[in-house]
């Protein structure tokens, strides 16, 4: 069964404080290489084929659900 | 006068909503999230609390509650409707209100008693009180960093839209210390900080918040 994913990210200019937190504990574990972190949302749906309908839906599910178009950016992709 | 006070799974504040109600002389009316029927009620409020379990986004699975889709309806006829905490975060989930809410910019819950300045007295909300006046409520939100875009918080604070703002402290990183807000008829208003725990001397810091109910109850006198 075909598998969609829609990622959702805090839009750039939005302040990340999920991501803040996890980037100031990188230090602390001996990590120096990375210089910021964004923290999002991964959502997997499982449909029945992965059609030009179903994704038109999938889009319009993640706008008004699985995202807040205010703060957040999403993005759909099939997976492979 | 009657004013609802919706239940959703997840609402703490539910019954001093009620209360509060109850206090400035209004007829508190209990609403479920599952019905489609505000009962005759002329005003509603959406109470704090995490309505299902802040899970997703908070407020963005109980926008899509069966009595929203008749509180938005209603709003959009002009009925008072106030949302406190997550009551103003399922508000701006549902469009009534611009911006959303994001949690804390220093990453912790807060809770304290929370100056604020009113600054729009026209609201449905706030005719009892006096332009400038300041107010203290409690205040105790984990995501109550209020945010919009440029342009939209300039379109709201010239529209007069903006209607508590934080004084001294800004508690949660809220963009130009905004603690509440209404729509552009004025009959929306959403705020952070908690009013109903302000209405008894003996159990809160004063009873500073009472006026956001007996203002909802003169607003209805006014009108009927």
């Amino acid at each position: 069964m075909p598998r969609v994913i829609v990622d959702v990210m805090p839009k750039p200019e939005i302040l990340d404080p999920q991501g803040k937190a996890v980037h100031g504990a990188l230090p602390r574990l001996g990590f120096n290489a990375v210089t910021d972190v964004r923290q999002g949302k991964r959502f997997e749906l499982e449909v029945d084929s992965a059609d030009e309908a179903t994704l038109a839906e999938v889009h319009q599910l993640a706008e008004t659900l699985l995202s807040n178009p205010v703060i957040e950016d999403y993005s759909v992709r099939v997976d492979a | 006068m009657k004013i609802g006070v919706v239940t959703f799974p997840g609402s703490l504040d539910d019954v001093d909503a009620q209360r509060a109600v109850r206090i400035a002389g209004g007829e508190p009316v209990a609403l479920w999230h599952g019905d489609h029927d505000l009962k005759g009620v002329d005003a509603v409020v959406l109470p704090g609390g995490f309505s299902y379990g802040d899970y997703l986004r908070c407020g963005a699975i109980a926008r899509f509650a069966p009595v929203m889709t008749e509180v938005v309806a209603a709003a959009h006829g002009g009925m008072p409707v106030l949302g406190i905490c997550n009551g103003f975060q399922i508000l701006c989930e549902s469009h009534l209100l611009p911006g959303a809410l994001i949690r804390n910019d220093h990453r912790t819950f807060i809770c304290r008693d929370q100056v604020l300045q009113v600054e729009n007295t026209s609201t449905a909300w706030t005719s009892d009180y006096a332009e400038g006046q300041q107010i203290t409520v409690p205040l105790k939100n984990g995501e109550g960093g209020f945010v919009a875009d440029a342009a939209t918080l300039d379109r709201i604070e010239g529209e007069g839209q903006v209607v508590f703002r934080y004084v001294d402290v800004n508690p949660n990183g809220s963009l130009r210390d905004i603690a509440g807000i209404t729509n552009e008829r004025g009959n929306v208003v959403g705020l952070m900080p908690h009013p109903e725990h302000a209405v008894e001397d003996l159990t809160g810091p004063g009873t500073d918040g009472l006026g956001l109910f007996t203002s909802a109850l003169t607003s209805l006198l006014a009108r009927s």
